[in-house]
């Protein structure tokens, strides 16, 4: 009998800078995929003027020789800059955003907006029976926002993937 | 000089300012302008090649040989994707190479138009990068970036994806060079501190070899030759993988053969009691370290290479060296010079060696009744290599045989698929090969089943006169499959015999080859000699013993010091652990 082993993995932060050209995503999604290698999230955006320039941040789970061979394949790639392991080189800051609707009345609406405040979650839609909560934070947050209003009546839930900076006047 | 030009003319203009002399290509419907711009084009020559593989392959076997990068040339669809095969086989082997595929309209990406295939998509993970050009004014900066990424750095292929409508669109074009982009800048030069204490490694080391790779191939002979320099110095022995054959000459007595899978006992004994393995353009493969846990023990290891996702990927190293094989090559010579260090004593060392050889690995039982194969790649070798021949192989156990028994001297004359292991390889990069070198001899020693795979290419030699040799080593089975079987699966050989075989002979004949068959040892040289003599295209079916098998052979699972050897017990079954080991 064989069994597939499993093996010890730790969650890293990832910041890619590329180019912004065609199927560069399908390319760094491809290549994770390719290799075996985990994403938890992944978020992008242009963050030039000139629009020719993309900030990709990655989430991955993997043994430290994975997350190094992830750089390593990452940085291989023509149309990418620059790779920081933001998990290697922080202290770094992650935030994510969370657009949480809740339906209800009565008492379980006044419990989920005062909760709502407690978590600096601004109201962006309101209905007699509804709201849209919106959240930033650290994903543990969100988790523990997302848990309460389960109780208080979740209809869905929508959240960006992080993206994370290294803390300090200097660029990582 | 500044005017307006077609797309097609435009990629024609830049590949010869590049200095492409072939193209090896298949016309098509969304090639079409292409062709046209090609028509009476005295400048660059088109190989028409029967199968997209072919042209793939072709490529790969002009830039093993030549140095310089091969260029494609596919249609759409059908074109691109048979041509696939041959490009993740450049990328693997990391062999630069050009692909350039017709694509529909941009008006029509999209619809499922005829011929239509996502091409970029489809090659993403083959190639070393991909474009699809939208626009005539990108092609000829794309063309320059193309040509220096397949080449630069770790080469490998490049597909550009060229849509009809582009290929008929005009822009200014200038006979300037394209401005370029500076974006791709591999490192070459290892760094300073790394260098001298690779150096101090070296000095000190007991039990040192250097294990290289074909990336002193792609660095140029001037590597290879600085290898022999530093070997000189240092007087370490030195092993090669498959695919690094000929950067370090096979007559040296510091020599120790193939190492891996089916690598020389002296090879993979000296690699596995090493306390210092210097490898130098080699990537590590599975098929070289047998088992990872038992590879190389108690050795230090420093790994010189230009990719630096080659570092620490199966196995981990004590001093990564990034950089360009010769360029680092020659930092260490001249860093041992600087230092005043001596070769160290290694007779000890050396003694060791001379009683592994002494085992004599690659001993084949002679018969008198039938040739063995062993032996008819030894007399090929000694018969040809006076004309220091270029060999090409498929995959299998010929190509096995081939790498150990055939020997080579220099660099860019072994043209094997490695990484990949593409049957078919061998016949359309012979093809290649010649078209490069057109006075040399080359020979794609082969085997039944292979040499099927891309048969139709005898056509393309008969075209265009190479006087290409295909030497079949034929045991009516796919040799290597029907050995797995034997040692692994109790001999149930399940789909491995290769049945309805064409008379080789008279299918080389209709395609205007001249067929030669050995069927008997005593055949054997005047046959090779016919073959050698005859002065165009020869198909050689050498009949060899059926149920030879490949050793030494390290199986699945198991670590350098289990080699099986001829005459050892080898039947048997092996546990699920092993089996699901490629």
């Amino acid at each position: 009998m064989m069994h597939i082993p499993t093996e010890a993995s730790e969650r890293h932060v990832l910041t890619i800078m590329v180019d912004n050209e065609a199927g560069i995503l399908a390319k760094i999604a491809g290549l994770f995929t390719a290799r075996g290698y985990n994403i938890d999230s992944l978020t992008v955006a242009d963050i030039t003027d000139g629009h020719d320039v993309s900030r990709i941040t990655i989430v991955t789970h993997g043994p430290p020789e994975i997350i190094d061979q992830i750089r390593a394949q990452l940085e291989r790639l023509v149309p990418v800059h620059k790779v920081t392991d933001l998990t290697e080189v922080g202290p770094y800051v992650e935030r994510e955003l969370a657009l949480v609707k809740v339906s209800g009345k009565g008492e379980n609406r006044v419990e989920a907006l005062r909760l709502a405040d407690v978590f600096r979650a601004k109201v962006v839609d309101t209905t007699t029976s509804s709201f849209i909560f919106e959240l930033t934070g650290a994903p543990d947050k969100i988790n523990s926002f997302v848990t309460l209003m389960k109780e208080l009546g979740l209809v869905e839930v929508g959240r960006t993937g992080i993206v994370g900076m290294v803390r300090g006047a200097s660029v990582a | 000089m500044n005017s307006e030009r077609s797309g097609a003319e435009i990629l024609v203009e830049s590949l010869v300012a590049k200095g492409v002399e072939f193209v090896f290509g298949y016309p098509g419907g969304a090639v079409l302008p292409i062709y046209d711009a090609l028509f009476g084009e005295e400048r660059i020559r088109h190989i028409l090649v029967r199968h997209e593989a072919g042209a793939a392959h072709a490529a790969e076997g002009y830039a093993r040989a030549t140095g310089k990068p091969g260029v494609v040339l596919v249609t759409s669809g059908p074109g691109a994707t048979n041509a696939v095969t041959g490009i993740a086989d450049a990328f693997m082997d990391s062999i630069p190479m050009v692909v350039i595929t017709g694509q529909v309209p941009t008006g029509l990406i999209g619809t499922d138009a005829f011929q239509e295939a996502d091409t970029v998509g489809i090659t993403r993970h083959c190639t070393k990068h991909n474009y699809l050009v939208k626009d005539p004014a990108q092609l000829a900066a794309t063309i320059d970036e193309a040509f220096r990424i397949a080449t630069e750095g770790r080469p490998g292929p490049v597909v550009i994806d060229i849509p009809k409508d582009v290929q008929i669109a005009t822009a200014p074009w200038s006979s300037n060079a394209p401005q370029q982009r500076n974006r791709y800048n591999p490192q070459t030069e290892g760094g300073a501190k790394e260098i001298a204490t690779a150096v101090e490694m070296i000095a000190n080391a007991k039990a040192p070899v250097f294990y290289t790779g074909g990336g002193v191939i792609n660095s140029g002979p001037e590597a290879a030759r600085l290898l022999c320099e530093l070997q000189a110095l240092t007087g370490a022995p030195v092993t090669s993988t498959l695919m690094g054959l000929g950067a370090f000459p096979a007559d040296h007595p510091a020599w120790l053969g193939m190492l891996g899978m089916h690598g020389t006992y002296e090879a993979n004994m000296t690699m596995n009691r090493a306390d210092l393995v210097v490898c130098i353009g080699a990537r590590f493969d599975d098929r070289v370290t047998g088992r990872l846990d038992a590879f190389a023990p108690n050795s230090k290891k420093i790994h010189i290479d230009i990719d630096r996702a080659s570092i620490n990927k199966t196995v981990r190293v004590d001093l990564p060296v990034i950089g360009d094989c010769g360029k680092v090559l020659a930092q260490l010579i001249d860093g041992w010079l600087e230092q005043g260090h001596k070769a160290r004593d290694l007779t000890e060392w050396h003694a060791r060696i001379d009683g592994w050889r002494a085992r004599q690995s690659l001993a084949y039982p002679r018969k008198s009744s039938e040739i063995m194969p062993q032996l008819a790649i030894e007399r090929l070798y000694e018969l040809t290599k006076h004309r220091e021949p270029i060999i090409s192989t498929e995959v299998g156990q010929h190509q096995m045989w081939a790498a150990q028994h055939f020997h080579f001297m220099k660099p860019n004359k072994w043209l094997t698929s490695g990484g990949l292991g593409t049957m078919g390889y061998g016949l359309p990069a012979a093809i290649g090969a010649q078209a490069g070198f057109p006075d040399a001899l080359v020979i794609d020693i082969a085997g039944d089943a292979s040499i099927q795979m891309n048969i139709q290419e005898l056509g393309t030699a008969t075209q265009y006169r190479l006087p290409v040799k295909v030497f079949v080593l034929n045991n009516e089975w796919m040799g290597m499959v029907r050995q797995w079987q034997e040692l692994t699966y109790e001999s149930r050989f399940s789909n491995s015999y290769s049945d309805s075989l064409p008379d080789f002979v008279k299918l080389a004949e209709a395609y205007g080859w001249k067929g030669i068959r050995i069927s008997d040892l005593s055949e054997l040289d005047a046959g090779i000699q016919a073959m050698i003599d005859h002065d165009g295209p020869v198909f050689v079916d050498c009949l060899v013993s059926k149920e030879a098998n490949c050793f030494p052979m390290i199986p699945s699972g198991a670590a350098h010091t289990e080699m099986l050897l001829y005459g050892d017990e080898v039947s048997g079954v092996m546990d699920d652990e092993a089996k699901a080991l490629v």
